[in-house]
């Protein structure tokens, strides 16, 4: 019944020779290839793993890991996403411990398969970071959309199971994102607005992603974006557009024919964006780090508390190898004697957190979309140094 | 009466229809641990999806859905098998990972004829629907 073009290994994959975790893996993808019209499984230089935290998983998450783990390995380069705790310090944040037990065997599950258990929503920063043309097979709405956009490498978003499917195959099915076809703009988007701070950028996501109903955007009127900037507009643009890839004149580097359909952002709409994830709430609880930070963001931040102490609870998300780099540099110890806990391996997306907080600062718009949806919080959202002071002097300004 | 399907995920089952007019997003939308589809306004809302041959349109929402269906499977509230009109991404996972039946692409006029309660048998290795 397949209509797909399959080599004599991918057939042997599929009848099973090669393992219960390599057969189930081989019918994920010739399913996907069927439903997508694909003609063939292409090769790929890497996976990003998502589907970690045990909040989502659950016992028969762990389990299916589990039972893929018994005669599984990956092929190829394989990242994971963020977990629902600090691996190493769960306890600081609150963690219990039946979670805590469960998580670590979901983490051990994924070593066991071969995985590199990277815990980040940002493999791009810590040394998984494909080039341009690479296909590549990343689940993590935020990261698929980094690497299709600002790295030029080609993905569909995958979801955990498939990501992992393609991990221990090493193929993925030739459609959406692999093919130059699928990747033109649709639409140009004129930005005359003035956009800098993270929330600017997290407010512009929103606004787009909101405004192009599934259309890839070339998008112009930005003089210049850094990777922090492009970080967080990619996790926000893919939360609310659920967009794959986006063109920005000057700034990433595919190739892109430039659409004649014109929508203008003018600085109401970002307005209207911000005021939209900004409820009339007390701030209990401010969340940097979504995407997680990276070093620049972490010294930034750490200037900002230096000598100051916080009021309100505060974490910051990050990579493990992150974290450890800002302590080499010292900017670690200057965060933590401020009271914030910098989070390694989790975020407050996925981390069990619901009932704790009420009401979420953050300069991310993706944060406040996991805020409302998953934990029922209130947001405010704000700029890194608002979000700051707010922790610092204990109220929202 | 034998129609033909595309094969989602093998398998074969035969039980009580529940037909869905709306999409259902696993993730969030129904109970794990009951099969009772909770997503507020859902034509399904209240009613349990477990033990039945489940029609709905199609799939949407988070892609932890996949798992969603295979802790339903788990706790043994999951449906016997899934029939739709255009299957994506998350239920085809969900389905192959969790060993239910699952077909799609049915001629149009079928799908009026799936009446909840029928008894129909799902062949997910011939890619058939058989209705008794």
């Amino acid at each position: 019944m397949i209509k797909m073009q399959l080599t004599t290994e991918e057939k042997e994959f599929l009848d099973g020779k090669h393992g219960h975790a390599a057969q189930k893996s081989m019918e994920i993808l010739a399913a996907l290839g069927e439903i997508y019209s694909a003609e063939n499984l292409i090769p790929v230089k890497s996976a990003q793993v998502a589907g970690v935290s045990y909040h989502n998983l659950g016992d028969a998450g762990l389990e299916y890991l589990e039972e893929l783990a018994l005669d599984g390995k990956v092929s190829i380069k394989t990242t994971l996403n963020p977990a629902g705790m600090d691996l190493i310090d769960w306890k600081k944040l609150g963690i219990s411990k039946e979670f805590a037990e469960k998580q670590i065997k979901v983490i051990n599950a994924f070593k066991k398969l071969g995985v590199e258990t990277t815990a980040t929503c940002t493999p791009y920063l810590i040394g998984n970071k494909p080039k341009q043309g690479d296909h590549i097979a990343w689940s993590e709405s935020s990261a698929v959309c980094f690497a299709n956009s600002v790295l030029g490498a080609r993905t569909n978003r995958e979801g955990g199971p498939s990501a992992l499917a393609a991990a221990i195959t090493g193929k993925t099915p030739l459609y959406g994102m692999h093919l130059e076809k699928n990747r033109q703009a649709q639409v140009t988007i004129v930005i005359n607005a003035k956009i800098g701070t993270l929330d600017d950028f997290s407010a512009l996501g929103y606004a787009i992603g909101k405004k192009i109903e599934n259309k890839i955007p070339y998008i112009t009127g930005l003089k210049n974006a850094n990777t922090d900037q492009l970080k967080i507009f990619s996790a926000s643009i893919a939360t609310y557009g659920g967009t794959a890839i986006f063109h920005m004149d000057g700034i990433t580097p595919n190739k892109t024919i430039i659409p004649k359909e014109k929508v203008e952002i003018h600085d109401t709409d970002i307005a209207n964006a911000k005021k939209a994830l900004t409820d009339n709430c007390t701030v209990d609880f401010v969340a940097l780090g979504c995407p997680h930070a990276s070093l620049r963001e972490l010294k930034e931040i750490s200037d900002m508390l230096e000598g100051k102490k916080v009021k309100i609870t505060t974490w910051i998300s990050t990579a493990r190898k992150t974290k450890q780099e800002a302590e080499k540099l010292g900017i670690l110890k200057t965060i933590e004697d401020s009271g914030t806990f910098v989070a390694a391996d989790t975020c407050m997306a996925v981390a069990p957190l619901k009932g704790r907080f009420k009401c979420m600062a953050t300069n991310s718009a993706k944060a406040c979309f996991y805020a409302h949806g998953s934990n029922n919080f209130k947001t405010k959202l704000g700029s890194t140094k608002t979000c700051i002071d707010c922790a610092v002097d204990g109220k929202w300004n | 009466m034998e129609l033909t399907a595309r094969i989602i995920s093998k398998g074969t089952a035969t039980g009580n229809l529940l037909v869905s007019r709306d999409a259902i997003s696993f993730y969030g939308g129904v109970d794990p641990d009951t099969g009772v589809v909770v997503e507020k306004g859902h034509s399904l809302e209240g009613k349990t999806i477990a033990g039945k041959v489940l029609v709905f349109p199609k799939g949407k929402g988070s892609t932890v859905g996949s798992y969603t269906l295979y802790r339903l499977k788990k706790n043994k509230v999951a449906p016997l098998a899934i029939i739709n009109k255009e299957t994506e991404a998350i239920v085809a996972v969900g389905a192959i990972i969790s060993d239910i039946p699952a077909i799609d692409k049915l001629e149009k006029d079928v799908y009026k004829n799936l009446k909840t309660g029928k008894i129909v048998t799902v062949d997910g290795n011939k890619g058939v629907l058989i209705l008794k």
